[in-house]
């Protein structure tokens, strides 16, 4: 168990370097910096001089070093729209995206859990094709479109749910529901394939014959050995949906990450952008490795796998 | 469900009722044909500025072709080059191309697109560049793990003992055997471009205004939500059927070609 511990530990540090290199260098991709701290109107000797109070003049990868050595401790700049350090402004708003897409995530795992093993157990069934339709549709639409038609359904024809803020527990509905259908889709094909397959198998033939009621066969037996591939597909849809999230909330005004990102997108505010997409990377990163962990303990195979 | 695409695509000029740009303010948000107040030469009605809802979904088809089509074939050149390399040359060099995979996989796709999109701008560019940033990975891993097996066939060792250069194994041994496995996860690979693409759009990250993209009038449309819903509604149809047709296509060639691909 601490061998496994460790070296997902380990691939979860290295990713973080990896995550920070690639922010570093598309960062750079963006231009040079001292031009726009400059004057217009600045002479080669002032642009040098600017260039080295920022550290530009010397080799890439001291400065990806510095850039590190900012970063470790929480130094993102300034942001030019809002005037005050990047950091605390995505914190702020960090929560609100978390919450979405871990309730998301809880959505698509209980309900693309639960409906993968019906759908497999009534296998052939009008509710098997009608729930494999919906799935296939679901993983082909965009989200962010499958939220605009959720909110002309609830919010404009029957007036039942709001359509954007973020007030109660009523504001999360839509949001989540257009996040995780893509999730849901996923996870419920996944489990009823895994399920078939270990309907199938020897040993369940087994514990019918030794008279097992069938609850038990299915949701205890069988269930746990279908998990791993699940499992797998479920630390990947983790990180799909936080990710996922930021491009939710700007169609439901959910006062987010993603929504700070495309207005600081808009405003060319570069220092939020950064701080953005590094802070939730970690998060993903962190959220990975803790679902790993998690069925690690659960499933016992999966350690060695 | 992908061959409107095409012919949209390639003939959208010969095609379109009314050209698509003409902004005609006399004319905004006029329902689709079957609709009261619908007009019969706007099938599909109009937007907010009057542009036939018709003509531009089938000029944003030119941006969808060109992206599925790039894209893919882009991420899979590369892909299928690291894969190749990876799975064939293994110790350092594999390690390092599947520990970029994993970065690759835990930064969310659509932060990269804005980190991108931040740094170089919104356009064509940007769109083929980030589906090759989004999608390598997934033909590097499963390239990788198929050359792993086939590297250790006889008729790999007897190359080898031929005096094959590397280059030749590669290309004339390894890679023929994994064309089939190539072709299923481009198509599977487009569906997935064409939803990336109508994200990037809908950022406001792709083709700018006037030109025309399926994400962008989603995009546009958001504000009509409630006085004229078959502005934003149209393009998601589009994007949809289009993304549905080329995953089962990727399904049936899956199926009929190469059994091996079944667990993608």
């Amino acid at each position: 168990m601490l061998t496994y511990f460790l070296r997902r530990a380990a691939r979860a540090v290295l990713t973080l370097i990896g995550i920070s290199i690639v922010v570093f260098v598309i960062a750079r991709l963006s231009g040079d910096p001292s031009l726009q701290l400059a004057p217009e109107d600045a002479t080669p000797a002032e642009l040098a001089q600017i260039r080295a109070e920022l550290g530009l003049d010397k080799p890439i990868p001291v400065q990806y070093l510095v850039f590190v050595e900012r970063v470790a401790h929480g130094e993102f700049g300034n942001s030019i729209r809002y005037q005050q350090p990047a950091l605390p402004l995505v914190l702020s708003v960090l929560p609100a995206t978390l919450q979405l897409g871990l309730s998301a995530f809880v959505l698509s795992t209980v309900a693309g859990v639960l409906l993968g093993v019906v759908t497999a157990l009534k296998r052939g069934s009008w509710m098997d094709s009608a729930t494999r339709g919906l799935a296939v549709i679901g993983q082909a639409a965009p989200s962010f479109w499958i939220g605009m038609m959720l909110i002309l359904l609830f919010s404009v024809q029957l007036h039942w749910l709001p359509s954007s803020g973020r007030l109660g527990l009523e504001h999360m509905m839509l949001p989540t529901l257009a996040l995780a259908l893509n999730s849901v889709a996923v996870v419920l094909r996944l489990t009823r394939a895994s399920m078939l397959e270990t309907l199938s198998s020897d040993y369940v033939r087994f514990l019918r014959a030794k008279g097992v009621p069938r609850r038990l066969i299915v949701w205890k037996h069988a269930l746990r050995n279908s998990s791993i591939p699940v499992v797998a597909v479920l630390g990947v849809q983790l990180g799909h949906l936080i990710g996922g999230a930021v491009i939710v909330e700007t169609v439901f005004n959910w006062p987010g990450v993603g929504r700070l990102m495309v207005e600081a997108l808009n405003a060319r505010d570069f220092a939020v952008i950064q701080a953005g997409a590094l802070l939730v990377s970690f998060f993903t990163v962190g959220a990975n490795l803790s679902v790993d962990l998690l069925f690690g303990v659960i499933d016992p195979r999966i350690r060695y796998e | 469900m992908v061959a409107p695409v095409l012919v949209f695509g390639l003939f959208g000029p010969w095609i379109w009722p009314h050209d698509p740009t003409a902004i005609d303010l006399a004319r905004t948000k006029l329902p689709p044909a079957w609709l009261p107040g619908g007009d019969w030469r706007y099938l599909l009605g109009t937007d907010g500025f009057g542009r036939d809802v018709l003509s531009t979904l089938i000029d944003g088809a030119r941006v969808t072709l060109i992206v599925a089509v790039v894209g893919a074939l882009g991420s899979a050149l590369i892909g299928v080059t690291i894969g190749l390399v990876a799975g064939f040359y293994g110790g350092k060099l594999d390690a390092l191309a599947m520990q970029l995979a994993d970065v690759k996989m835990s930064i969310p796709a659509t932060l990269l697109i804005i980190l991108l999109g931040s740094a170089i701008g919104g356009g064509l560019l940007t769109i083929v560049l980030s589906i090759v940033l989004l999608f390598w990975a997934s033909f590097a891993r499963v390239i990788r793990g198929q050359t792993l097996t086939l590297r250790e066939r006889g008729y790999v060792a007897l190359a080898r003992v031929a005096n094959c250069s590397d280059y030749w194994i590669i290309t004339r041994h390894i890679l023929p055997n994994l064309l089939a496995t190539c072709i299923v996860l481009i198509t599977i690979q487009i569906g997935r471009a064409i939803v990336t693409e109508a994200g990037i759009s809908f950022l406001g990250l792709g083709v700018q205004p006037p030109d025309s993209a399926w994400g962008l009038a989603v995009s546009q449309g958001r504000n009509f939500l409630a006085t004229a819903w078959w502005i934003p509604t149209f393009p998601g149809v589009a994007i949809t059927v289009t993304c549905l047709g080329s995953n089962m296509l990727g399904d049936w060639l899956r199926d009929a070609l190469d059994s091996r691909a079944s667990t993608l």
